[in-house]
């Protein structure tokens, strides 16, 4: 860990502007991830701007009859508020499938979506890692990669994200609603908010350098079953080898890519008729992967079908 | 020396007269554990303000330093030693024992330019705070000479060699006899790096008094360290004074010192003032023993009724180049079926990776994982129960040496345990028990492992106020030492718990070997039940000496302490008050411990039976435990609760094992891939479903005094291999590579077209 300077926001625009304006300054909200990153030298902020007191911790009703969650509800809270127990149970059983019980006390709905990869490579410095020294090279490439992502990596990475509450997010077509730097309000699907690796895996958003992540916001809940599967090596608190979540027709996968990743070509496989089993390897045809990750590819298939099995039985509906 | 026939006649603790020995008492530390107020280590308040140390690590598995530059982290802030091999105080040479008695040889640190494994500490700082020397050791930029390293197990068994001084044990003729061997078994298990993971890391906190070092260090072995520090510093040991009063886990991993001991004591020395010094996460996974792994082939040649006649256990596994060990994994198996014909026998790579060493269980915790395996192979095969295999293969005597068994229990522990666990429910057949998208299964694995006993002393106190004061070189790491100790002080002496005082972990004490091979609480409680018979025996004396006591004249033989007093029939004292004016300084004696002269007469070991249920989820490969249970015979055993939590917990660790534990070195850098506890899984509670474990009546008289034996390693004994005999129960995929995650079991299911 660096030495590093540290203020608590009481104003959102000034946060914003507190950040935007230093480039070695990082917000900073549950700190589950980020003040692990520090301690082990892979986060080197010169500065941190605490956005735990500003007032972003409610969840609200919206006209469309959807929900605004601030983006500082906690996730043990998100989970347990009733009206997304009843609506958008695919978000509950998401997050209480990650993390363990004292994380997703502290974790936020805006820090789950930006925390950072697992890998193994990316935590052990003496790798190289284009996410931490651009240039140098992925050691997981050619090393064990038995987590890596199977769609939409590049030569530069093969990295996942972690999240499991953004899965489900994903699936349920939520949007992310941000404060610019310029102080302006913007949103967008989550679906967009992260990138792919391609050449610049360190440049994991599409968030401006500055741009604070104030809530997410849920439109009406879609019809049909409501379904989040995870699997992993024990049975809590472990990252996923693989999730799948499913609304209705609309399918997402956990821990396959580098953001979260719909299934577009399962759902208009589902959408023209074609069976689960047909939908799931529409998608999968697509999947690639580098030795020890290839049981992925089975194993998203399996669970593609499983889920949206249940998610027919009308679960979680 | 005494036989082991005198251990049988009856003393205070096998007559248990207040009830005490046997009972589920409270840890005697647990008050001060649970409210943080057991200094453990690094938490220990020195006697001035200290500085705080930091290692750098290696990044390269073998090779030598070239260059270091340490001009940024020695301008960095808060910096008052920054130490590599070019300017680090010198030491004795590693291996150097200036004193023939010492227990430990040197082991300096920071010792020159070649680098041995990732994670060996090549550099250290020290500053006014941790964070402060953590800050300017990431300063240090270090060049390297890499050599060729060896670094892939698998890849390496062809070079595997001979252990230095060991040769195979045959007995009859193994070749001959399995040739002809009407069912046979002949396959290959492998089990992986495993990692100690203790919750508390390697630590130390130093200071110097003139030419006296204290430390309090996070160690196993009292004497071990002490003399480690002593033959590095090279000064006498009575220089070193070595505390280790609570340990947050040892599981063998802290048998030995590492350099946050050595380098403390140096940094205090140079600086004059106090210095901690504590291994991060990541350096215990990197820098610490671990493990090895083991590739076992298992050939079982049997009778079409079950009987082994001919029977081969040979392990493969490897070490550091430059540090020798030998994981015994197939030493267990030479005691446990009965074969005519057989042979056992260990090669061993050397390798440029940290130290093998041992770990809870060395030898049976890996090496049943295999027989255990295949013993269910062959009860399939030969369409036998698993458990009627194991009972038509238990043998009257030691099967490869011939000497009486001390008591072997181990037919009690597999019947009492297949009634208790229900194994009558388990269909042979495997993959027919359906539960939604589970497969159900069964699977069970006997357990066994050493009975130890070493020479060991205690010193114990009762002063004017009658408390009793047991003082040991002795450590508890957890597995409740204090506490069993407390209780046969208080049932010898025929006082209350609250009356007594334990003092553990303490150079100056009374030495004892500490906590290890589960030799402790038989090693450390025998000596302390010797110390307390010497007390009785000076108390009886000097009341009947006395003739303002009660008991005055009367004859010794008679003698009796319980509730706090000391009689002759109706003629008592309370022992506060024949202290306070007999001998108002106190009474202090010591008593000690070693093994029979005949001991070696005997096969001694501790026993158990495992049985494990698990659902595979056939959508994922996810296996889950639904229910284990353990049936285990380890003579007396002096605390229910503690006892029981030492299987259970083995038994979980077996979980683990079986389904979750393992490290892999990344060939290419010679690291472990996992080196925190995100990465290496450990089973957490929602792991673990209905699990509990009993203990058969046992007492051996062949053991030492109060017919204790050792459970702490007991548990972990073959538990892996019951969950794998269930997996495979459940679904029908054998698999024989651990752990068994999702990946593996995925592909055997769908091999198996589910």
């Amino acid at each position: 860990m660096r030495p590093f300077t540290y203020e608590r926001a009481t104003d959102l625009a000034a946060a914003v502007k507190a950040v935007a304006e230093n480039p070695g300054a990082r917000f900073l909200a549950g700190g589950t991830n980020l003040l692990d990153l520090m301690k082990l030298d892979i986060e080197q902020p010169t500065h941190l701007v605490d956005v735990n007191r500003l007032p972003l911790s409610a969840i609200e009703d919206t006209v469309e009859g959807g929900l605004r969650i601030g983006a500082m509800v906690t996730n043990s809270h998100l989970a347990a508020d009733a009206r997304v127990r009843a609506r958008y149970s695919v978000l509950t059983q998401s997050i209480v499938s990650g993390g363990s019980g004292q994380l997703r006390n502290k974790a936020t709905t805006g820090g789950n979506l930006l925390q950072r990869t697992r890998c193994a490579y990316f935590y052990d410095t003496s790798k190289p890692c284009n996410k931490r020294h651009p240039g140098s090279g992925c050691s997981a490439l050619e090393g064990l990669n038995r987590n890596s992502a199977i769609f939409g990596a590049s030569e530069a990475c093969i990295a996942t994200h972690p999240s499991d509450m953004a899965v489900a997010l994903t699936a349920l077509d939520a949007q992310v609603e941000t404060v610019t730097p310029q102080g302006a309000t913007r949103t967008l699907a989550v679906a967009d908010l992260h990138r792919l690796p391609g050449d610049t895996p360190h440049i994991e958003t599409n968030l401006a350098p500055g741009e604070l992540i104030a809530a997410v916001i849920l439109p009406p809940a879609a019809a049909g079953g409501q379904v989040y599967q995870k699997a992993r090596d024990r049975a809590s608190y472990a990252g996923g080898l693989a999730s799948v979540a499913v609304v209705g027709t609309k399918v997402a996968f956990g821990a396959v890519a580098h953001k979260p990743w719909r299934a577009e070509k399962a759902e208009a496989a589902l959408a023209a008729g074609a069976s689960a089993v047909e939908a799931a390897h529409a998608e999968l045809a697509g999947a690639r992967d580098n030795g020890k990750n290839g049981f992925k590819i089975a194993l998203v298939a399996r669970m593609t079908v499983a889920a949206l099995d249940e998610a027919k039985q009308g679960r979680g509906a | 020396m005494s036989s082991v026939k005198d251990w049988a006649a009856p003393n205070p603790v096998t007559e248990n007269r207040s009830g005490i020995i046997g009972k589920g008492v409270d840890r005697y530390e647990g008050k001060l554990k649970v409210t943080g107020t057991a200094a453990y280590a690094y938490e220990v308040e020195p006697p001035s303000p200290p500085a705080y140390g930091y290692l750098l690590p290696a990044t390269i598995a073998r090779g030598r330093i070239t260059a270091i530059d340490t001009a940024a982290a020695e301008a960095s802030p808060g910096v008052q030693i920054v130490w590599t091999h070019l300017n680090v105080p010198k030491q004795a040479r590693r291996g150097e024992r200036a004193n023939p008695r010492s227990q430990r040889a040197s082991n300096p640190a920071l010792a020159g330019d070649r680098v041995e494994f990732f994670g060996q500490p090549v550099a250290f700082v020290a500053a006014d705070t941790w964070e402060n020397a953590r800050a300017a050791t990431h300063l240090i930029q270090v060049d390297y000479a890499v050599e060729p390293a060896v670094l892939d197990f698998r890849a390496s068994l062809a070079s595997a060699e001979m252990p230095h001084g060991e040769e195979d044990v045959r007995i009859g003729d193994f070749d001959g006899a399995y040739a002809k061997a009407p069912v046979q078994i002949d396959e290959t298990y492998f089990s992986p790096i495993q990692n100690h993971v203790q919750m508390e890391p390697c630590a130390t906190t130093a200071w110097w008094d003139g030419d006296k070092v204290t430390v309090h260090t996070s160690i196993q072995m009292v004497k071990g360290g002490q003399h480690a520090l002593a033959e590095t510093l090279a000064i006498p040991s009575d220089r070193v004074h070595l505390l280790t009063r609570y340990i947050g886990g040892g599981f063998g991993g802290k048998g030995q010192s590492y350099d946050d001991l050595t380098l403390a004591a140096l940094g205090a020395q140079a600086l004059g003032r106090p210095v901690k010094v504590a291994y991060t996460r990541q350096q215990m996974f990197q820098a610490t023993i671990h493990r090895p792994a083991v590739s076992m082939r298992v050939r079982l040649g049997a009778e079409p009724d079950g009987r082994l006649n001919a029977f081969a256990v040979e392990a493969v596994t490897h070490c550091a180049r430059n540090a020798p060990f030998v994981e015994h994994a197939a030493n267990f198996s030479r005691n446990l079926y009965a074969a005519p014909n057989r042979l056992t026998g260990h090669r061993l790579v050397k390798m440029d990776i940290p130290a093998a060493g041992p770990m809870r269980a060395p030898g049976e915790a890996s090496g049943m994982l295999s027989l255990e395996c295949a013993m269910d192979e062959l009860a399939e095969k030969l369409g036998i129960d698993p458990i009627e295999l194991r009972l038509r293969n238990e043998p009257d005597v030691d099967p490869e040496t011939g000497k009486p068994f001390s008591i072997r229990q181990l037919v009690q522990c597999l019947n009492t345990g297949a009634q208790r666990f229900g194994w009558e429910r388990r269909n042979p057949r495997p993959g027919q028990v359906r539960d939604g998208r589970w497969l159900v299964g069964m699977g069970m694995a006997c357990a066994i492992r050493g009975n130890f006993l070493l020479p060991a002393k205690a010193g114990v106190r009762i002063d004017a106020d009658g408390t009793v004061t047991l003082r040991q070189g002795m450590t508890d790491i957890g597995t409740g030492t204090y506490t069993i100790l407390a209780q046969i002080t208080a049932e010898t002496m025929g006082v209350t718990m609250e009356q007594v005082k334990i003092e553990l972990g303490d150079s100056d004490f009374p030495p004892a070997p500490g906590s290890g091979g589960q030799f402790g609480a038989a090693t450390a409680g025998s000596a302390a039940f010797e110390a307390n018979m010497n007390l009785r025996k000076a108390l009886a004396e000097l009341a009947i000496g006395d003739p303002n006591s009660p008991l005055y004249g009367g004859d010794p033989t008679y003698v009796t302490f319980g509730n706090g007093n000391i009689a002759i029939e109706n003629r008592s004292e309370s022992l506060g008050a024949l202290v306070a004016r007999a001998a108002p300084e106190g009474v202090y004696v010591e008593g000690s411990i070693t093994p029979a002269a005949d001991a070696r007469d005997y096969s001694q070991h501790t026993y158990g039976a495992h049985f494990a249920e698990v659902g595979v989820d056939t959508v994922t490969g996810e296996v889950r435990m639904r229910k284990m249970f353990g049936v285990f015979a380890a003579g007396r055993i002096l605390n229910a609760k503690t006892a029981r939590s030492q299987v259970t917990g083995g038994m979980i660790w077996g979980v683990g094992t079986a389904l979750t534990e393992g490290n892999v070195v990344d060939p290419r850098y010679g690291s472990f891939i996992n080196q925190d506890m995100a990465g290496y899984l450990v089973p957490t509670h929602a792991d673990i479903v209905d699990l509990d474990a009993i203990f058969l009546a046992e007492a051996d008289d062949k053991a030492n005094p109060m017919g204790i034996k050792g459970v702490g390693e007991l548990g972990i004994c073959g538990a892996g291999a019951a969950v794998a005999n269930a997996i495979y129960n459940a679904c029908g995929v054998r698999l024989r590579d651990y752990p068994m995650t999702p990946d593996k079991v995925l592909e055997g299911l769908m091999a198996k077209g589910l």
